[in-house]
């Protein structure tokens, strides 16, 4: 977050209303289903989104990110792909569900996720800019194991 | 000689043939390899003899001697490891033991330590050893315990009867490898065969001689027979449709023993197993 000027002892003072109101700055990751398309949908998958958008509220900069490691492996796809948005430096993730081992990786770093409400992308920041979108509360243990035990 | 009952979907009857073929058989070995759900010990009621924990190697991190170089990252393939807020997150469940990271780490941050991931459980019926494999709740990989299943049978003399785990996956094959011969369980339904069309791959691509039992069989028009006949499979058995064997399940007792007509029937499956791995053993040598 080095866009914004608060010294330590003014993060306290900071309230919720003022992030979205736009005094402090986020980088968002979203999963996407193309990284070509400009109208393209959000995933319906975290670990095994084909891309990934890094979106800057300040900037309003985008940048669609290959999530290729991830779809390519046989397992584990949540942890590299939760790996590849922290890496590059997210601070919030909008997403419509996440794994346990991801969503682990994702609060390990201090990332916070916020559930998406349609597969609009524009919308979703929007709310997200808004405040008006809920923190990611279940989290499913993962679609492991396709095509039989 | 070791017969794998496998079938590329969940509920053809894997276990109630299975266990009626081993039932059979005298002094057979009834191996459970379904490690996530295994069912043939309900009907067995087994006196156990001895329970085995099953132990994996997995990683443990010193972290004051982890530089944060994230070779270990890189090199897992099974992505069991991540790095994140300067620290090493391990995730055990996914770590399939190869022992690498600690073998790549520069620093020496990395060691093994022993991690159970289930248990088996040995045990007997009249004549019958029955040997259950089940995995701990959780766990994401039952290969382990179906190692050491396959372990406790690998030079016995006995017939070995393998239930296997539903599907086409890594602990269908595992609990296949040892395998002299693959009876394929299957329904006559569309579905059915194209599970069955995976695990004959599957049995094929291992070199496994293999035949089909069609469960639940209603009539001669069913897709299953098209499928045998165009790739050259036996038909070892038909077992009916029949409402008897679901009231014989449910109350979990083996079928072979109350009722003589499927004494027979599997009494007949076994000859026909033993004949074809015969034949098959001959072709072997003629090649």
């Amino acid at each position: 977050m080095d866009v914004v000027a608060v010294t330590v002892e003014d993060i306290s003072m900071v309230t919720k209303e003022d992030i979205f109101k736009g005094d402090l700055y986020m980088k968002i990751a979203i999963p996407v289903l193309d990284g070509a398309l400009a109208n393209t949908n959000i995933s319906p998958s975290f670990g095994r989104a084909p891309f990934f958008l890094l979106f800057d509220t300040e900037t309003e900069e985008k940048q669609f990110i290959a999530n290729s490691t991830a779809t390519a492996s046989q397992g584990g796809a949540g942890i590299i792909a939760a790996q590849l948005i922290v890496d590059q430096g997210a601070e919030a993730l909008l997403t419509p569900r996440c794994g346990k081992n991801a969503a682990e990786v994702i609060t390990a770093a201090g990332v916070k996720i916020y559930k998406t409400v349609s597969d609009d992308i524009q919308e979703s920041i929007q709310a997200f800019n808004a405040g008006e979108l809920k923190e990611l509360e279940n989290i499913h243990p993962g679609f492991h194991h396709h095509g039989g035990a | 000689m070791k017969i794998a009952v496998l079938s590329g979907k969940g509920g053809t009857g894997k276990t109630f043939v299975s266990v009626n073929l081993a039932a059979v058989i005298s002094d057979a070995i009834y191996l459970d390899c379904d490690v996530e759900e295994p069912n043939g010990h309900l009907f067995f009621k087994p006196d156990l003899t001895s329970i085995e924990e099953v132990y994996v190697k997995v990683p443990v991190v010193d972290t004051t001697k982890c530089s944060g170089c994230r070779q270990c990252v890189e090199f897992c393939k099974f992505n069991a490891l991540a790095y994140i807020n300067n620290s090493l997150l391990i995730f055990s469940e996914l770590c399939h033991s190869c022992g690498g990271c600690s073998l790549i780490c520069p620093d020496n941050a990395l060691s093994e330590i022993d991690k159970s991931v289930g248990n088996v459980q040995m045990g007997t019926y009249k004549n019958l050893t029955v040997i259950t494999g089940i995995m701990n709740p959780g766990e994401e990989s039952g290969v382990p315990i179906i190692q050491h299943l396959l372990d406790h049978a690998c030079d016995k003399e006995n017939i070995v009867v393998i239930d296997c785990p539903a599907g086409s996956s890594c602990t269908v094959m595992e609990s296949i490898k040892d395998a002299d011969y693959c009876v394929l369980v299957t329904e006559p339904t569309l579905l059915s065969v194209h599970n069955l069309s995976m695990i004959h791959e599957l049995a094929r691509l291992l070199n496994k001689p293999c035949g089909v039992v069609i469960n639940k069989y209603l009539n001669e028009l069913n897709p299953v027979e098209q499928f045998c006949q165009e790739n050259n499979l036996s038909i070892l058995a038909r077992i009916g449709f029949d409402l008897y064997l679901s009231v014989i399940g449910a109350k979990g007792l083996i079928a072979v023993e109350e009722n003589r007509d499927y004494q027979a029937v599997f009494s007949q499956l076994y000859k026909q197993i033993i004949k074809e791995a015969g034949h098959e053993a001959v072709i072997d040598n003629q090649r």
